[in-house]
């Protein structure tokens, strides 16, 4: 394999570190922002010379904005399908970039810009797509970053911009701020009270939707949903990102309170089903990748719960990226088969768990 | 019935909860019950661009005003229509009337209210970069003794210029 993610700062995962607050119920926070540079038709609708022309205008303001300088450039239409798994896994491009889906191609002159906590996408979409990650719950701090990112780059870069519109998006629903805040949460408590339900309808009240692990279309496994604003104008980036906050720091509350009503409730029964999920991935041969996410969410709950010590958070975070397939094949340094894939899996859950966690018998 | 929460509005949702083997009766409306996130139907997950796309195609024929296709990018209301994407930022200006319309169903405002740009313009921008572009090439062509295509480089400066 060519890609060299060595090269990558902290391989863009920083926000794995679980440093931020509630992190063992919020994995991470980010801020999207879609821009277009002015005078080109969007990525869909250019011509291959003008998406190269957009890419070499972006690669070469690149070296003048602080934010991008130190970060690392990778072609994704040059890079194998295995590594645009693992970019894609690592959440570093969107599905439609790594041209994931079944009968997709991969977007001519398609790339990433990958720097620490921030990211910029290019030829997506948008011609440019800006991200910032944060650890844990900080969407204001995510936010903060992204805006300079965006008035540096913009500085340098002409984006399609219209008085009254704002920002001009090839969808007319990232129109205006182009701004999606999000925020991965884990919520098995709100699953297993069967409360879930309710509070994702409540969302769609608050101006706010959800999605599964993988963004756009994706499935939720592991009790992990993606919730995020839904309009992007008529209001303000900061209102957008306080709402998102506020109302986060409610589901939050209630999945509080769902895990003590759990215990109170059901404690052996918890107890028993989180036991029996550790059981099985610090001792099985062969492991799914769904079977492996959803008692990883088991372990995951019963850590929140101090059901089960010495599994830190960012032990937990790791296991969820690193057990994926193809960042398993990218440790093998060969492409496994979906077969092959579970017996490694089970292998390097085996031995991070067996290592890093220190249980009381 | 008043809702509990405000007071104000009628309560439609009665909700019996039990806290602490307690149990206790709240009555709310419908405001108070969404801002708790408490909801009466049974909660589907919703795919929020296949709503979008169906605005899009709800929408009537063309509206007054707009252009069939736009004139920088060749896009068609009817391919709008179909991909739910624009093709360039123009597209706003050919289509702007059912935009307009669009943008009100789909955020509930057409007005943006976020962070201004100082929008340059690209022509001028274009111009500057073609500027850079000639005189490093005409750097080059004096250091590589090309006095021929120096000359006429430095007349498509001036005329630039």
């Amino acid at each position: 394999m060519s890609l060299d993610l060595s090269l990558v700062p902290d391989g863009g995962l920083h926000w794995l570190s679980a440093s931020g607050e509630h992190a063992g119920i919020v994995l991470s926070s980010r801020i999207r922002l879609a821009r277009n540079v002015a005078g080109y038709a969007f990525p869909l609708r250019a011509r291959e010379g003008e998406r190269l022309r957009v890419l070499h205008q972006i690669r070469e303001a690149a070296s003048r904005v602080p934010s991008l300088r130190d970060s690392a450039f990778v072609r994704v239409d040059e890079c194998a399908p295995q590594e645009r798994l693992l970019l894609h896994e690592r959440h570093l491009v969107s599905r439609e970039l790594a041209g994931l889906d079944q009968g997709a191609a991969t977007p001519n002159a398609g790339a990433v810009f990958v720097s620490g906590d921030s990211g910029l996408m290019v030829n997506e979409e948008d011609h440019l797509r800006l991200q910032v990650f944060r650890s844990g719950f900080d969407v204001a701090g995510a936010l903060r970053d992204a805006e300079r990112m965006d008035r540096e780059l913009g500085s340098e870069v002409p984006y399609a911009w219209h008085q009254e519109f704002g920002f001009l998006t090839a969808c007319p629903t990232n129109t205006g701020t182009g701004m999606r805040a999000s925020v991965l949460i884990h919520l098995p408590g709100l699953v297993l009270t069967q409360e879930i339900g309710k509070v994702l309808q409540g969302l769609q009240h608050m101006g706010l939707t959800y999605r599964g692990l993988y963004g756009e279309g994706s499935d939720v496994l592991g009790n992990f949903f993606q919730i995020s604003n839904q309009t992007t104008l008529g209001r303000g980036e900061d209102e957008l990102a306080d709402q998102l906050t506020r109302v986060v720091r409610r589901v939050i509350e209630r999945e509080e309170e769902a895990r003590r009503v759990l215990l109170r409730d059901a404690g052996y029964i918890i107890e028993d089903k989180l036991w029996r999920a550790y059981g099985t991935l610090s001792h099985a041969r062969n492991l799914p990748a769904d079977e492996a996410m959803n008692l990883l969410s088991g372990v995951r709950l019963a850590a929140g719960l101090n059901l089960v010590s010495g599994i830190s958070t960012y032990t937990l975070n790791k296991l969820l990226i690193f057990s994926q397939t193809a960042h398993l094949s990218h440790a093998a340094g060969r492409i496994l088969t979906e077969g092959e894939a579970n017996l490694a899996r089970a292998k390097y859950v085996r031995t991070v768990l067996a290592t890093e966690a220190k249980l009381p018998g | 019935m008043v809702c509990d929460q405000c007071g104000e509005r009628d309560a439609v949702v009665h909700l019996t909860q039990i806290v602490e083997n307690a149990v206790t009766q709240v009555h709310l409306c419908e405001r108070c019950a969404a801002e708790r996130g408490i909801e009466t139907t049974v909660a589907e997950p919703k795919h929020p661009l296949g709503d979008f796309l169906q605005a899009v195609q709800q929408q009537a024929a063309q509206m007054p005003g707009d252009a069939a296709r736009c004139a920088y990018c060749g896009t068609s209301i009817r391919e709008f229509r179909a991909s739910g994407r624009l093709g360039c930022a123009r597209c706003y200006g050919a289509f702007e009337q059912s935009l307009r319309e669009l943008l009100r169903r789909v955020h509930g405002s057409t007005k943006h209210d976020g962070w201004r740009y100082e929008t340059r313009d690209p022509e001028i921008v274009t111009r500057t970069e073609t500027l850079r572009d000639l005189r490093d090439q005409l750097q080059r062509a004096v250091s590589d003794e090309a006095f021929e295509s120096a000359a006429t480089l430095r007349d498509q400066i001036r005329g630039l210029e």
